[in-house]
């Protein structure tokens, strides 16, 4: 069965390109990067090479990108980081939409007795600037927003919000997992003082993470060890992860333009098709400001993880926002964020292409869901055929 | 992903019995869509008191949907005396098991056809068998959790969570079901003792204290220790995250002194004493 994969907010299809760069790095050119002698030095080369281009995608500088081992590493290193040279200061801003890397962090910050605000959203996923305005106070360490949700694909205005918090001498920090590669990133113009990014979200390797460091800020490691990366990350560098995600950006960078024209007529495609074939189907924040490749829809009175398994019998990989899905009992927090009602958001399905998706594998889509969506709902207690709506709840 | 049996996925890929009895004899609607799953349940009765005909409509996951149809293959030839018996752990042994954060799924489809039968019946709906609403997130009554902790001999919060659902929310319903446990629990303790002398006292309000007390104040980082015991005043100090919790005080009096006053003797009066 041909696997079709539209789960790539989850992780993403390691390029081919980037196996080919990391393979020798396993193999041949094992020399640790520190050493002495040639054999090793080599290998620092490459190094020094894949943080170039890490840095030409994100329009910084190399001595401004870290490498770490995740996007998880990375947020918790930023904001640890801000806090340990704050001490006076107990104030943590963030949104209520967050990645669980950010969102348990703040809970974790919470017990130890800092103070957490959560700004909220509007129904289309969109950032309230006025709470978070209102938000910066004088004893506010660090600002933590999520440049666009995992979930939704909906982005914040984080340049803007980056500026509003320097203007208060605020450090201010993102999570961009979802958004390098796929939406252009210019630091050196903006007010970002660290950002986030993890390597399997655009086609490199798992394991590898970049933290990003504005030049001149302040900075307090978080694995104390060996002086790799400038003192700021102990630990043997992962060599062949490096060279894979320093060629992983390199893509990138050349895919950004296919990402905005062809992914996103793929994905508006589908998600058109989608919700004119099944009836009471609904896209969560479908607004303007939104990643090309994701889309959301909810599809009333079904169950996600029901509608999941179903498309997993045909090989069409997708995401849901459903409580069952995840094991907890309550549906996706950025959807509850969203104020989505209960109805809607255990039938959400999360689709996420990237440049690898082709026309044939949407139109299999197109072509799978609406029957499964009919099937499920044909079992249901609270289907209407005849008035096509949910008819309790 | 889950781990389902091949059986859940036999079901729920194609599912038997789908559908509702226009002349159903008994029908029995639980959960709701706000909830994440739901079930209506229709049965056909001849007039031997045999189920059959067995149908149901589900709105859930895989494994509600493949409960919902084992039950109806499980019905279907039965009288209502033997579906009466019909326990949740049989829809799930049916099935080959079910992932022990899914056991609701079982649970939902024994309360369907304990409606459908009472309906079947002829039961009025008895308010005060409904009991009372503990969970708010997923309206989960004291006698539901009191069923589900009784008939899969279930121990802890978690455990409930994941057979009712309650406590799966926000959270704060936690400690009325970690007392509903211990009450269930105290039920299956030996009854009152006579006479006993000092010595036999201190050692059994330990032993009390260990095994029923103990256990519940460690979840929350807690703990507590026997200070003295001067006739019927038992005096008690509270430890860790209990010395410095506000309800300390509440949780004295509605938990331990309940406790001591039903296993060790009835006119314990409890103490707090600093520690």
């Amino acid at each position: 069965m041909k696997t079709v994969y539209l789960d790539n907010n989850a992780t993403t299809r390691v390029a081919p390109e980037v196996i080919e760069a990391m393979t020798p790095y396993f193999g041949e050119y094992y020399g640790n990067p520190s050493s002495a002698h040639r054999f090793g030095g080599q290998v620092a080369a490459r190094l020094k090479e894949a943080r170039e281009r890490v840095a030409s995608l994100l329009g910084a500088e190399p001595g401004e990108i870290l490498f770490t081992s995740c996007g998880t590493e990375s947020d918790n290193t930023a904001v640890r980081s801000a806090l340990a040279l704050n001490p006076g200061k107990r104030h943590v801003v963030t949104s209520r939409v967050e990645h669980p890397a950010i969102r348990t962090l703040g809970q974790y910050l919470v017990e130890q007795g800092y103070e957490v605000t959560e700004i909220p959203v509007d129904g289309e996923g969109r950032l309230d600037m006025d709470r978070y305005a209102d938000s910066l106070r004088p004893d506010t360490a660090v600002v933590t927003l999520m440049w666009a949700n995992n979930e939704t694909g909906v982005i914040f205005p984080v340049e803007e919000a980056a500026q509003m918090a320097r203007d208060q001498d605020i450090l201010f920090h993102t999570d961009a997992v979802q958004v390098v590669g796929k939406v252009p990133v210019r630091l050196k113009e903006s007010a970002i003082d660290m950002l986030s990014l993890s390597g399997h979200k655009l086609h490199g390797p798992k394991g590898i993470g970049v933290l990003y460091v504005r030049k001149g800020t302040t900075f307090s490691p978080y694995l104390i060890g060996g002086h790799q990366e400038g003192n700021r990350r102990g630990g043997t560098e992962n060599t062949p992860g490096i060279i894979g995600l320093g060629k992983a950006c390199e893509l990138a960078a050349a895919n950004l333009d296919k990402e905005n024209t062809e992914v996103r007529r793929l994905r508006d495609r589908l998600e058109q098709a989608l919700t004119a074939t099944i009836p009471s189907s609904l896209v969560n924040g479908g607004g303007e400001e939104r990643l090309p490749n994701t889309s959301n829809i909810s599809f009333e009175s079904v169950e996600g993880e029901a509608i999941l398994l179903m498309m997993d019998e045909f090989g069409i990989c997708a995401s849901s926002g459903s409580a069952c899905t995840s094991g907890s009992l309550q549906p996706s927090h950025v959807l509850r964020a969203m104020g989505v009602p209960f109805t809607m958001a255990h039938g959400s399905i999360r689709f996420s292409l990237s440049v690898y998706t082709t026309e044939e594998e949407i139109d299999f889509v197109i072509e799978k869901t609406p029957p499964i969506v009919e099937r499920l709902r044909s079992l249901s207690p609270f289907w209407d055929p005849a008035k096509a709506t949910c008819t309790s709840g | 992903m889950w781990e389902y049996t091949d059986k859940v996925k036999e079901l729920f890929l194609n599912p038997r019995n789908a559908g509702v009895i226009e002349d159903a004899d008994g029908v029995g609607e639980v959960g709701s869509m706000a909830c994440g799953d739901a079930l209506k349940l229709c049965l056909k009765v001849n007039d031997e008191g045999v189920i059959e005909d067995a149908r149901f409509q589900t709105f859930g996951c895989a494994s509600a949907i493949a409960s919902a149809s084992a039950l109806t293959e499980m019905l279907k030839g039965k009288t209502v005396e033997e579906a009466e018996k019909i326990t949740n752990q049989e829809i799930a042994d049916y099935l080959g098991g079910l992932p022990k954060e899914k056991m609701h799924c079982s649970v939902l489809g024994q309360q369907a056809l304990e409606k459908a039968l009472a309906h079947y019946r002829g039961d009025p709906v008895k308010e005060e068998e409904e009991g009372e609403i503990v969970c708010e997130c997923f309206g989960i009554t004291d006698r539901q959790i009191e069923k589900a902790v009784r008939e899969n001999n279930l121990t802890t919060l978690e455990e409930v969570t994941n057979y009712t659902k309650a406590g799966g929310g926000c959270e704060t319903c936690h400690d009325r079901i970690r007392e509903i446990i211990q009450a269930i629990r105290a039920e299956r303790q030996p009854k009152v003792r006579p006479r006993m002398s000092n010595i036999q006292k201190i050692q059994l309000i330990e032993e009390t204290l260990e095994n029923e007390v103990r256990p519940s104040l460690r979840q929350d980082g807690g703990d507590i220790e026997l200070v003295d015991v001067i006739g019927n005043r038992v005096l008690l100090s509270m430890r860790g995250a209990c010395a410095t919790c506000k309800a300390s005080q509440q949780t004295m009096k509605n938990f331990v002194e309940a406790k001591l006053r039903e296993l060790v003797w009835p006119e314990i009066d409890v103490e707090e004493v600093p520690s």
